[in-house]
């Protein structure tokens, strides 16, 4: 009997076996790289949070200098309250707050939020994990401030797919620097956050927005805003535990 | 007769896609990963490399399968392969090289969606020897890479001043310094990357009359 690669069965015994051939494939390659590729995201994590203080660290040296940097750690509830202080610094990085953010039947008063004490020259740094929406998926980035929970000392920032050349280069040095020496608080104290601002920001010092603003994203007006949003909505639960704090001393 | 590696056939299958047969400028496919993609070089760049791993691989592939494929499932089959390659690449871009993959993001998963290595599996591999095969698609591969470079070029460019990132007009001419230039932002707008393939177009087709259609 003469092959006949059109028949109805051999059609399907093709698409079938097809199926479970690079079905088996695709999961064996992924289960082979799955510790390399785990392993990449939590030293690239490391090195975010880390370069959010200025410290320039690399893939292959980020666990050491986290360990080197990173004092403490402190868990927090929606209200700012504290709930929890690790000394385990690596957990601290395990709590999933993309997975936290995604997930949509969970209530905001059982979310937790992660916050990371680290010490660099003597000083002491607050530094949060952000995470929020941009134009086509997730922004995250880590900043951090000085001791009065106020003064902004660094961030940086990271997307997933935001627009090369536009969107994405809220993550480039010359958008995060920026953010450095700007406050979260307006003159009375009160949270007042940090905005992107389109068109740029005031040059005028006597502005009350002075310390309230950076430049916009030309063409990244959408990802800009999903910055300013991703702030204010982290930031206003963090003010409140320094504010705290800052009333204790 | 059989053909030697490199007789006159098959050396045209790598040289016409460079130009008379170009899949951007000639045959319009592939324009919307030109448009996305072509902000700046190295990225340009990468896609490029990826493309043509993904289309060598992925002619070969249903070139050796190309007497077994169900017709009837056979376009299916071509976007099977072509995804199941895709998704190796991404996952071995991110155990191995986790910096190229930051940078490509999301273009890698959108080497599926690009009509250029469909068409040759669907046109060229199908029907051909794997020989052949790789010619066509490492020739379809450069075509494509090639526009994609040229374009970024002139984006990265007049958009933002540099080459690869590094940065090209002195901060001295610029307004902010005191100059009198300017970077122009339209080049980073998704439509310029049409005006230039245009004017790539214009280009070849006033150099090489044999492309002009006639109306």
């Amino acid at each position: 009997m003469a092959f006949n690669k059109d028949s109805n069965i051999f059609t399907f015994v093709f698409a079938i076996s097809m199926c479970i051939f690079v079905a088996g494939v695709l999961a064996g390659t992924f289960s082979l790289l799955q510790a390399d590729i785990k392993y990449n995201q939590s030293a690239k994590n490391m090195v975010d949070l880390l370069s959010a203080i200025e410290v320039d660290s690399s893939r292959e040296m980020a666990e050491i200098d986290f360990d080197k940097y990173i004092a403490g750690f402190i868990v927090l509830d929606s209200q700012g309250n504290k709930i929890d202080s690790l000394s385990n610094k690596t957990s601290a990085l395990s709590i999933d707050i993309k997975k936290q953010y995604k997930d949509k039947t969970l209530k905001l008063e059982d979310k937790k939020f992660p916050l990371f004490i680290a010490q660099k020259d003597t000083s002491n740094y607050y530094i949060v994990p952000l995470i929020g929406t941009g134009l086509w998926g997730p922004i995250w980035g880590f900043i951090s401030f000085n001791e009065d929970g106020n003064t902004i000392y660094g961030a940086s920032f990271d997307h997933k797919s935001e627009t090369p050349g536009l969107g994405a280069e809220i993550r480039e040095t010359f958008f995060e620097e920026q953010f450095t020496g700007l406050k979260i608080l307006d003159n009375k104290g009160e949270f007042k956050s940090v905005e992107v601002k389109k068109g740029g920001a005031t040059t005028d010092i006597e502005s009350d927005n002075y310390f309230h603003e950076v430049d916009g994203i030309t063409g990244g007006t959408i990802t800009s805003d999903g910055v300013t949003d991703m702030l204010k909505d982290n930031l206003s639960i963090y003010s409140k535990y320094f504010k705290e704090t800052e009333n204790e001393r | 007769m059989k053909d030697s590696f490199f007789s006159k056939k098959n050396r045209r299958l790598i040289t016409d896609p460079f130009d008379g047969q170009n899949p951007i400028t000639v045959q319009v496919l592939g324009i919307c990963s030109a448009l996305a993609i072509t902000v700046q070089l190295q990225q340009a760049l990468i896609m490029a490399l990826s493309v043509v791993v993904v289309m060598i691989c992925g002619n070969m592939i249903v070139s050796l399968l190309r007497n077994v494929i169900p017709s009837r499932i056979r376009i299916i089959v071509q976007l099977v392969v072509v995804s199941a390659l895709v998704v190796l690449v991404d996952l071995v871009l991110k155990a191995f090289l986790p910096d190229m993959s930051e940078k490509l993001s999301v273009f890698v998963g959108l080497i599926v969606s690009n009509c250029i290595i469909m068409g040759r599996l669907e046109a060229f591999a199908l029907g051909n020897k794997l020989w052949p095969s790789f010619l066509d698609g490492l020739g379809n591969a450069i075509g494509y890479g090639w526009i994609l470079l040229a374009v970024a070029f002139f984006r990265e460019f007049l958009g933002s001043g540099k080459i690869f990132g590094y940065q090209i007009v002195p901060d001295g001419w610029y307004e902010a310094g005191g100059g009198f230039y300017l970077n122009n932002n339209l080049m980073i707008l998704p439509p310029m990357a049409l005006i230039v393939v245009g004017l790539i177009i214009w280009v070849q087709r006033s150099r090489n009359r044999e492309l002009i259609e006639d109306n």
